[in-house]
């Protein structure tokens, strides 16, 4: 498995990237692989508030309907709208062209609470 | 194979019955503003064509009378004719329920029994008929309970605890509530650890959902523990009592430190279901948070039956009338045809063709959780998806096929690539055992002819369909053309 390590992970499955001021928001390769074919996204709007550890949105798939879970906390300043008319790119690409939201961090040492890329490949080994 | 619709079968003047003119002319007997500036576009068919439409879909319909249909929760058992005839009696189906209550004891001495069976089976003190399906009696429960708490001046309750196997109307109801839900991670063994449920607890939780059986098929066997906990936190119990087929007679919600559960009736107490209704989802709780079940509740005045509307702390009516009533006749015939000795073998022989299917399957599927079951087992095809790429979905598929109804699917989250098998009591041990043969076959095939499986179903009116497009763009409605 294929994990980039330019970015820290969430336990949840989400990956936050440093993007200059502002962090980038997706989900996983693994995540994707496990959530199926995806079928609605629904994401929070521009300048909605989101919370380290608490949902921002929610995606379903033909299996089930999961929660979004924000890595870090801050203000949402750029959501990925056209992700939303084209599901397949949330898991064909999901390092770049499947970003979901760019967020302000209110405190941008929360990411030091988020995996690297070696221990989140182990993370999912472990639930694999 | 295809079947139009009865608007692609519509031709202009073709009708069925020709009524009588009304004496009045429409604008006489309706006020003006509720007519209609032009005529409906309903379909014009003559009643050959009608009867013939209906009769070819029906030949199509996969149901629970022409084949064995083991969907996990669902609880399919064969529903007895001799229920569906009481239920037809014109004294039951024809009775209006505005007929004076004086008129209609017969009918109230029904529901009034039904009430008493249902809390002798639940261990609960007050039972209410009125949710009109399961989900709807869990959205009751969580009102009745918000109506407690808040009557004891302990409004800032706002979290309920939901173990992450439950079913997806839980959460659902909690949300409808108004309340927000927390999700509980399973022990190792599947089922709710007292320690992980400590964590989540807190003078702010309204209540815990716990389904025991558990969606995995396993017994909550730390139950009476896990209730002291939730009412030491000042919190509620609540069973969702879907799974009660496996516990009739022998082990009652209300014993187990429950203080409300639902019956869902369309399943344990085999009343017609799927398709989306009628159901009955009565209520069960204890004695203190009766003054609060839905208005109104049946009570004896002076020898006779009636109806008492005078209950201030209700929360009021969830349903129009006393519930679906029809329902709660089958219910009652079916209580009454097996008798409590019957009603414990139920459970028996449900449990028992339960862990005869995951005894024998055991070495063909992955069993996620080893141990005996209750009664439904869920089994994994993780083993078989990774050595030849069929999956979960591609068995159910193929199942029907051989004319069997697929294992409930990818349910519970917590299992990769789930199958939910509950065969029921009402099946055959040939039946069983036709089914574990087909399932061994269908594993052979996966890792012989793939393709096979991939494709599936191969002699269903209607292939494989494309479940994402049909989510993505639903064509929720026929158009012209």
């Amino acid at each position: 498995m294929q994990v980039p390590d330019d970015r820290k992970y969430a336990q949840t499955h989400e990956w936050a990237k440093v993007d200059g001021d502002l962090i980038r928001v997706g989900i996983t390769d693994f995540a994707g692989e496990q959530l199926g074919d995806i079928i609605f996204l629904d994401l929070p709007e521009v300048g909605a508030e989101v919370r380290q550890g608490a949902a921002f949105g929610e995606i379903e798939s033909v299996k089930a309907v999961s929660d979004l879970i924000a890595p870090i906390s801050g203000e949402v300043r750029e959501v990925n709208e056209p992700l939303m008319d084209d599901l397949d790119g949330v898991t064909s690409d999901p390092w770049e062209a499947g970003w979901m939201i760019a967020v302000a961090p209110e405190d941008p040492s929360q990411m030091a609470a988020l995996m690297d890329a070696a221990a989140y490949a182990e993370h999912c080994e472990r639930e694999a | 194979m295809s079947e139009p619709t009865l608007f692609d079968l519509s031709q202009p003047g073709k009708r069925c019955t020709r009524m009588p003119r009304p004496e009045r002319a429409a604008e006489e007997l309706v006020p003006t503003r509720h007519l209609r500036a032009e005529a409906p576009a309903l379909p014009e068919v003559s009643e050959p064509e009608i009867a013939r439409h209906y009769a070819r879909l029906a030949a199509w319909n996969f149901n629970v009378d022409r084949n064995f249909y083991p969907l996990g929760s669902c609880t399919m058992k064969y529903n007895p004719r001799a229920h569906e005839a009481i239920a037809a009696d014109p004294g039951w189906a024809r009775l209006h329920p505005a007929t004076p209550d004086e008129c209609v004891q017969g009918a109230l001495e029904l529901i009034a029994e039904l009430e008493t069976w249902l809390a002798a089976i639940l261990g609960m003190d007050a039972v209410s008929l009125q949710p009109p399906a399961g989900a709807a009696g869990e959205f009751t429960s969580l009102r009745v309970f918000r109506a407690w708490h808040d009557a004891r001046g302990d409004a800032a309750r706002t979290r309920v605890i939901v173990p992450d196997t439950a079913h997806g109307t839980n959460p659902a109801s909690v949300a409808r509530c108004g309340w927000e839900v927390t999700v509980l991670p399973s022990g190792e063994d599947g089922r709710v650890s007292p320690e992980a449920l400590a964590d989540a607890l807190g003078d702010d939780v309204a209540a815990l959902m716990l389904t025991n059986p558990n969606t995995l098929g396993l017994f909550e066997t730390r139950v009476l523990e896990i209730a002291e906990m939730v009412h030491d936190a000042g919190a509620l119990m609540y069973c969702d009592g879907a799974n009660l087929n496996a516990l009739l007679g022998h082990a009652r919600p209300g014993d187990m430190g429950f203080d409300a559960v639902q019956v869902n009736l369309h399943k344990t107490f085999s009343t017609p279901h799927g398709g989306g209704g009628p159901g009955a989802g009565p209520i069960g709780v204890v004695a203190k948070l009766e003054p609060f079940l839905p208005a109104p509740r049946l009570v004896e005045r002076e020898g006779a039956l009636g109806w008492d509307w005078d209950r201030p702390q209700s929360i009021g009516k969830v349903q129009a009338w006393f519930g679906n009533f029809l329902i709660a006749v089958r219910a009652w015939a079916y209580i009454r045809a097996m008798g409590a000795e019957g009603l414990r073998r139920v459970t028996e022989d449900a449990v028992l063709a339960a862990n005869y299917v995951r005894g024998a399957l055991r070495d063909t599927l992955d069993l996620p959780y080893p141990g005996a079951c209750m009664h439904e087992c869920v089994l994994s095809a993780k083993t078989l998806a990774g050595e030849t790429g069929v999956r979960a979905a591609d068995i159910a598929k193929r199942l029907l096929d051989y004319d069997i109804h697929p294992p409930t699917m990818y349910f519970p989250l917590v299992v990769d690539e789930a199958l939910m098998i509950e065969p029921t009591e009402t099946e055959s041990k040939a039946t069983l055992d036709r089914f574990i043969a087909v399932m061994r076959e269908i594993a052979r095939d996966a890792a012989e002819h793939p393709e096979l499986l991939h494709d599936a179903p191969h002699s269903t009116p209607v292939r494989r369909v494309d479940e994402v497009t049909a989510a993505r763009k639903p064509v929720l409605r026929w158009r012209e053309g």
